[in-house]
Formats: structure tokens, C-alpha cells, sequence
């Protein structure tokens, strides 16, 4: 047993855990408001780190600056992914719409590599102070800022969601479209809307990550772990995205550990939360906190 | 049997509803086609040759795919790694225990088709999304399977095959190997449509219709999903053991999610639930890169190549360009090249008085 490891590890899943929570966040938010799995949620992360990285790096800006260029061209390009490509698609039936989304996420992965190229590239130095010590383990600075940016955005959305007007339409059309329309709420503007936060808040995101680990295709990846993530909390729950998102970095780090000590296969810690998903859609497919589809004839 | 189809609806009996050909007509094309892709390796060159043979694994594996999920209605991202499974069973079994090569294919499609029924069973219960997400993490499970599995891949330096042999014939050139593709060709699309002619094959459309009134006339759900399940990855079992056979070497890389995306795009492209369809996807599936090199070897030289550097990011445009097919065609042809085509023939029909 090697205790100081197991604590590193567990610390890195609940940091990381939190990232996915975040970015499970911007999924169910599409998923509640317009029914849509959106399979290039990476891809969104991916857009966002590199267009931070090419503002800060190729213009030499300071960083709130590319960050926030950042937030706007992201909020464009969500709005305009659903108006273009999505909007066509209402009422067609689901493999359509995924098989949509899964082309989107071919098309800028591709186009990502194309512009930027295959390696990681790094975010040029935010912190001045590269490590500090918590409770006697050496902590990144990025991580305990990505730590506190996670947090940020979940009290974000839970404010948006509890006492926002916008927050409230959106809820009301996640309910009923038909009763939310009738009481004046625009629904194709919070399909629009929808999309738009969610980009912005997987770029955050993926800009947390690139500053992290560096840009490249590899964020594209985080799109792709929040399917353990939401399935565990259930897909139209955004408390249960966070949950599942933490839990299901502490999952791989916790297989890596276990991996690494007595195992040694190596890999766990990208398998370990498919695995989980299998069981799960088994078990309990709707999730922690998941409403639980009736159907009737 | 008439020549043409006539006006309205003529099919009186239950045999006239359920025939595959419809006219007189339509079986003499058949037999012309196949006569004329007999003659291929006569005109065409070794290029021409691989890009058919090509479409012909993929078409087999495409058709499965089509099976599950145009006629069943039930989603799978998963498809290329069973197409993999297929390669890798027919490979090993050639190595392992000396099985002859042409013996290798069917027997791969079956094994397959057992794995794949063990899949399908805990699926049976999942449908639409939460199907697709399943399959999408069965479809990293199999990767990482692959990669790990060195007894059975050969993991990462791969598996070495060899070429089918008929009575001391090789089909160890593209002539040869083209027909034996042709001939699976053949007889599982003839089985395909067989099948849709059969009470399984209704059975089947009638779970993707409307699955509860499907269980509400006696249709057992969990079977027909695990069933169709099953064919689909005999399909590709056959297909990715041509695959194998073909190329004589077997990479743990080539079966990622991209190629099952690829698939997805051929039935997508193709028309879902038509059977000549998927046939269709797969040669547009594997025209369009072609065809980016093309349009990037036109360009090479001129101004745009150099700004965008066209040559030696070729692998991403292709990659692009299938993402954007995939999209294109959902928005503007969602019923895909299958109905194009019976547009066409519907305009050369009726002309000149196709209004």
C-alpha cells in the first residue's frame, strides 16, 4: 500500500472529476433543454483550447482577454452549430440527430488537427507560482485554480437555473415545450441558447485542460468520458452530471491505483469508467437521478 | 411476370407483395450487372480492382450494420470492432490450427455472430441512445481487448495471414481475390433479401416501427433484438475476415471509432433500411477519400494548396469531408442514395411525361 499515492491519486480524481462534472453539465443542459446527445461535447472543449491558445500564443494577448474572445466566439459558434445543422433536424428521429452530432465531432477534430497540427502545444505561463503545498501534498497551482473554476461554474449554473429569467424558460421547456410555448417562451431561441452556453462552458473547460496538459486533439477525449458520467446520474440531471463526473474521476484514478499496485494490465484508467457504464446501463439505466421514461401506447 | 411495372398498385397476392423482383425487367439488370462486374478484371487495372474489392467487404459489413439498424432500429457505434473480431478469429484460426483460408471466412462469420448474440443479449433490453452509448463503450472495451490480447492479435505489431486457396488456385491477386469477393457479395445480399421477404425479416420492421405494438402481436422483443443483433455481426465478421485475407495483415489500430463512424455514414449515406443501399453508402464511402485526393492532386501546385497546405494534410480532409458527407446528407437527403436512385429511375420511367 503506498498511502501517499492512493491520497495523489484521489486528489487528481476529484480535480479532474470536477472538470468532467463541468463538462457533464453542458451536455445534460443540451440534452434537458433539446433532447439532443451531443457527441461532440469534446469537440467543444477542443474548439475552445485551441482558439485560447492561438489569441494568447499568435496575438499575444494577456490572458482575461484571450479568455474572454474566447467566451464570444465560442457563444457564436454554439449558436451557430444549432441553427445550422441542428435546427434541420428537429422532429427527425434519433439516430439522425446523433449520427449529426458524431459528423460535427469528425468534422472539427479534423479541422483542429488541420489549422493547429497533431502535437500538444502549451498554454504560455498564467501562475507565477507553479506549486503550493495542502496538507503536505505538492499541488499544482492550475489544478487548485481548475479546482475553483469548476466550482465556479456549477454555482453559475445553479444560480442561472433557481433565479435567472432565461434559467426558468429553460426549465420550462426542459418540462413541456408545448406549456412553455403557450406562456410566451421562444423555444427555438432556447434551443439556440442552450447550445451557446453549453460551447461556452466547455470551453472553460477545455481551456482549464489545455493549460493543464497542454492543447491537443487528446481534449476531444473528455467528450467521450462524460458518457459514464451522465449515464450515472442520469441523463436529464444536472446535480447527477456533477456527481457522476466526480465519481467518475475518482473511478479511474482509483482503477489506476489498483492497477498500478497489484494488477498491472495497464490501461485501466481509460477502460475502468466503460466498464462502469456497461454495468450501470445494466443495472440501472436511468441513472442516480434520472426520471425514468414511462411509455405508453 | 410483366416487363414493366404498371400504374397504381397491382400486387394481388401475398407472393406478388413479398417477391424480389418485382418485373422481368428488373432480373435480366440483375444478371446483365452481374455479368458485366464479371468482366471487370478483363478492363479494369489493379487500382480500379482494390477500390471494388473494397466495397465489397465493406458493402457485407455495411449490410449487417443496415440490418440492425435500418431494419431493427436499433443503434450500434460499435460495428467496426466487431468487423475487427471477424479478421482477427480468421487470421488466428489460419495460424492456430492450419484451417484452410476459404473455410477461415465462413467460420469467422459464425464465431463472430456467437460473440456478437452474447453482446446483444444484455442490449436486448436498451434501446436508441442508451443502446448507442452501450455500444460505444463495447466499442472501446474490444479495442483495448485488441490491444491487450497478444496471444489472439499479435497486439501491437499485428497479425500476419495468408491468401485463400482453391484446389491448388490461389486468390492471391486482385483478379482473382475480386471474384471471390463478388461471389460473398452475392450471396449475402441475396440472403439480406431473403430475410426481409421472411417472418423474421417483418418481424424485425416491426421492432424498429413500434416496438410495443410489435410485443403486443406475440413479437419477442428480447429475441428479435438479439437476433438481429447476431446477423449484424455475422456480417461483419465476414466482411472484416475478407478484410484480413485480402490485405494479409491484420493492425489492432485499424478498428477504432472512426471506423465505426465510417460505417455508421456508409448506411446513413446509402438509404437506412434498403438493402442495395448499403451497398451504395459503402462505394460512396470509399469513392469520397478518392475523390479529396483527386480534387488535392488538381490543386497541387496552385496558389490555394500552398496557403492550405493541401498535400500533406490530406489524411484530415478526408477525414473532414467524410464528418460534412455524414451531415449533408442527413440535412438534405436524410433517405439517402437509395431513394435518389429510385428517383431517377422513376423520372426515366415516365419520361418524357414524368409530370
Amino acid at each position: 500500500m503506498d498511502t501517499a499515492l492512493l491520497l495523489q491519486l484521489t486528489l487528481n480524481g476529484l480535480i479532474v472529476g470536477a472538470l468532467y462534472g463541468v463538462v457533464a453539465m453542458s451536455f445534460v443542459l443540451i440534452y434537458k433543454a433539446s433532447q439532443v446527445v451531443n457527441f461532440a461535447q469534446g469537440e467543444f472543449l477542443l474548439v475552445g483550447a485551441w482558439v485560447c491558445w492561438w489569441f494568447l500564443t499568435e496575438w499575444q494577448l494577456p490572458f482575461y482577454a484571450g479568455f474572454l474572445f474566447t467566451l464570444v466566439f465560442m457563444m457564436l459558434f454554439g449558436l451557430v452549430l444549432q441553427v445550422v445543422v441542428l435546427r434541420p433536424l428537429i422532429g427527425e428521429p434519433v439516430i439522425s440527430v446523433i449520427m449529426a452530432t458524431i459528423g460535427l465531432g469528425i468534422f472539427f477534430q479534423a479541422l483542429m488537427k488541420w489549422i493547429f497540427g497533431v502535437f500538444a502545444k502549451p498554454f504560455p505561463p498564467i501562475f507565477a507560482m507553479e506549486q503550493v503545498r495542502v496538507l503536505g501534498l505538492e499541488v499544482q497551482t492550475v489544478y487548485l485554480a481548475s479546482l475553483g473554476v469548476s466550482l465556479l461554474i456549477m454555482a453559475g449554473f445553479g444560480w442561472f437555473f433557481k433565479a435567472s429569467k432565461h434559467g426558468l424558460a429553460m426549465r420550462a421547456t426542459a418540462f413541456d415545450q408545448q406549456v412553455a410555448q403557450s406562456l410566451g417562451v421562444s423555444v427555438p431561441k432556447v434551443f439556440a441558447m442552450s447550445w451557446a452556453i453549453s460551447a461556452v462552458v466547455s470551453a472553460v473547460a477545455g481551456v482549464v485542460v489545455g493549460v493543464v496538459n497542454g492543447v491537443s486533439s487528446a481534449l476531444s477525449f473528455y467528450g467521450i468520458k462524460v458518457f459514464p458520467a451522465v449515464i450515472l446520474g442520469g441523463l436529464d440531471s444536472i446535480l447527477g452530471a456533477v456527481l457522476g463526473g466526480v465519481i467518475v474521476g475518482l473511478l479511474e484514478n482509483w482503477a489506476h491505483y489498483i492497477d498500478s499496485q497489484w494488477l498491472n494490465w495497464g490501461n485501466m484508467f481509460q477502460i475502468a469508467p466503460f466498464y462502469a457504464l456497461v454495468l450501470i446501463l445494466l443495472i440501472k439505466p436511468y441513472g442516480l437521478f434520472g426520471t425514468k421514461n414511462i411509455e405508453r401506447v | 411476370m410483366t416487363a414493366l411495372t404498371p400504374c397504381g398498385d397491382w400486387r394481388a397476392s401475398y407472393a406478388a407483395d413479398t417477391t424480389i423482383f418485382p418485373t422481368r425487367n428488373s432480373r435480366i439488370a440483375l444478371l446483365v450487372g452481374l455479368a458485366l462486374l464479371c468482366c471487370a478484371p478483363l478492363v479494369f487495372g489493379r487500382y480500379e480492382l482494390s477500390l471494388l474489392i473494397n466495397i465489397g467487404f465493406l458493402g457485407i459489413a455495411a449490410l449487417g450494420l443496415n440490418i440492425l439498424v435500418g431494419f431493427t432500429g436499433q443503434i450500434s457505434i460499435g460495428h467496426a470492432a466487431f468487423f475487427g473480431l471477424g479478421a482477427f478469429v480468421s487470421a488466428y484460426l489460419h495460424e492456430r490450427y492450419h484451417v484452410p483460408v476459404l473455410l477461415c471466412i465462413p467460420i469467422a462469420g459464425l464465431v463472430t455472430a456467437v460473440i456478437g448474440l452474447v453482446f446483444g443479449a444484455p442490449a436486448a433490453r436498451l434501446k436508441g441512445l442508451y443502446l448507442a452509448i452501450a455500444t460505444l463503450a463495447a466499442q472501446f472495451i474490444l479495442e483495448d481487448f485488441f490491444a491487450r490480447a497478444q496471444w489472439f492479435t499479435g497486439g501491437v505489431a499485428g497479425r500476419m495471414t495468408e491468401s485463400p486457396v482453391l484446389f491448388g488456385l490461389a486468390f492471391d491477386r486482385d483478379e482473382s481475390y475480386f471474384y471471390l469477393t463478388l461471389a460473398y457479395v452475392v450471396v449475402m445480399f441475396l440472403g439480406a433479401a431473403n430475410l426481409m421477404r421472411s417472418r423474421d425479416g417483418r418481424a424485425l420492421v416491426a421492432v424498429r416501427d413500434h416496438y410495443l405494438s410489435a410485443e403486443m402481436m406475440g413479437i419477442n422483443l428480447a429475441y428479435y433484438r438479439t437476433l438481429s443483433f447476431g446477423i449484424a455481426s455475422l456480417y461483419a465478421g465476414i466482411g472484416g475476415a475478407l478484410y484480413a485475407h485480402y490485405l494479409l495483415f491484420v493492425s489492432v489500430e485499424a478498428f477504432n471509432i472512426l471506423f465505426s463512424i465510417q460505417f455508421l455514414g456508409m448506411v446513413i449515406i446509402g438509404g437506412l433500411g434498403s438493402v442495395m443501399g448499403s451497398l451504395m453508402g459503402a462505394a460512396f464511402m470509399v469513392m469520397l477519400p478518392e475523390v479529396t485526393q483527386w480534387g488535392a492532386d488538381l490543386l497541387a501546385g496552385s496558389a490555394i494548396d500552398r496557403a492550405l497546405k493541401l498535400g500533406a494534410s490530406i489524411s484530415f480532409l478526408r477525414e473532414m469531408v467524410v464528418g460534412a458527407a455524414i451531415i449533408l446528407f442527413l440535412i438534405f437527403e436524410p433517405d439517402g442514395l437509395a431513394r435518389r436512385w429510385r428517383l431517377i429511375k422513376a423520372y426515366w420511367k415516365l419520361y418524357p411525361y414524368s409530370h
